[in-house]
């Protein structure tokens, strides 16, 4: 084994782990802890298959982001949350847990399978000599490509955010008039 | 170097963990841990693949723009939550069944 594969199996068990954990365990704030432990290793995935700005851009904007917006958000919600959710059955949910264990491992299956039939390894766009190599300046060329070759996606972006600063900021006001 | 079909084989599996919480939770907020996940199982995909796209970048330049769209979304999706929790004082999304007042 070389150590670029150790450390990738390093990596994969631990975002599978972390995440099974989220998903298991009971208590909000450890899921929320766990998702962030998932988030970091995913990112340490994104630099060894060289996205090294990719998994900067992970870091900041999911760790720093959406973590610490997961964070606030159950903290402004009352205490009642922080308490293990009520696990009262309702009548209402169609998908208890053993469907949908049974539903998770039948689409992992299938997943796997196409994966296997579909030979991703031997692909020609793959196997063809246009790869990244590791002196690479991948942050010149996102650059590059971000002004010229996706220039229309960058501003779309940019407008979008705007929409969903206004929307957010409109929704968590306090109505004044009451 | 690692071939593609490890990187896409830890994706399905972190996509059907995602799918799994999607289905079995009681908490709005778990559930958008899970929606997360299965976003982060198709960004290592594009990354991966993108390794062998070295003039359009095109698996990198995705996924920066679908961190951005995520980032965004789960915005405004906790203010929504927030708002939920205000108007029927739970976030159990069996019990949100009226849109209106």
């Amino acid at each position: 084994m070389t150590p670029e594969q150790i450390i990738f199996y390093v990596f994969a068990a631990l975002v599978i782990i972390s995440a099974l954990l989220a998903v298991v365990v009971k208590s909000l704030v450890r899921s929320i802890f766990l998702f962030f432990v998932t988030l970091f290793a995913v990112a340490g995935l994104f630099v060894l298959s060289l996205g090294d700005f990719v998994a900067v851009t992970q870091i900041i904007v999911y760790v720093g982001g959406v973590l610490v917006l997961m964070l606030f958000a159950f903290m402004l919600s009352s205490k009642e949350l922080l308490n293990t959710l009520e696990l009262v059955k309702t009548r209402y949910s169609a998908v208890q847990n053993i469907p949908a264990i049974v539903l998770s491992l039948a689409l992992f299956f299938i997943l796997v399978f196409a994966l296997v039939k579909s030979n991703v390894n031997q692909l020609d766009w793959i196997n063809g000599g246009n790869h990244l190599s590791v002196s690479d300046n991948t942050v010149q060329i996102i650059g590059i490509n971000l002004m010229t070759n996706y220039l229309f996606p960058f501003e779309v972006a940019s407008v979008f955010l705007m929409m969903a600063l206004i929307g957010a900021a409109h929704l968590a006001r306090k109505d004044k008039a009451e | 170097m690692i071939p593609l079909s490890n990187f896409m084989m830890l994706s399905a599996a972190l996509f059907v963990i995602g799918l799994y919480a999607v289905l079995v939770k009681r908490n709005v907020i778990q559930l958008l841990i899970g929606i997360e996940f299965m976003i982060n199982a198709a960004l290592i995909n594009f990354v991966a693949a993108g390794k062998s796209d070295k003039n359009y970048m095109g698996g990198q330049m995705t996924a920066l723009f679908t961190i951005v769209i995520a980032a965004a979304s789960v915005a405004v999706a906790l203010a929504i939550i927030l708002n939920v929790y205000k108007y029927y004082k739970s976030i159990d999304p069996d019990k949100l069944n009226k849109l209106r007042d």
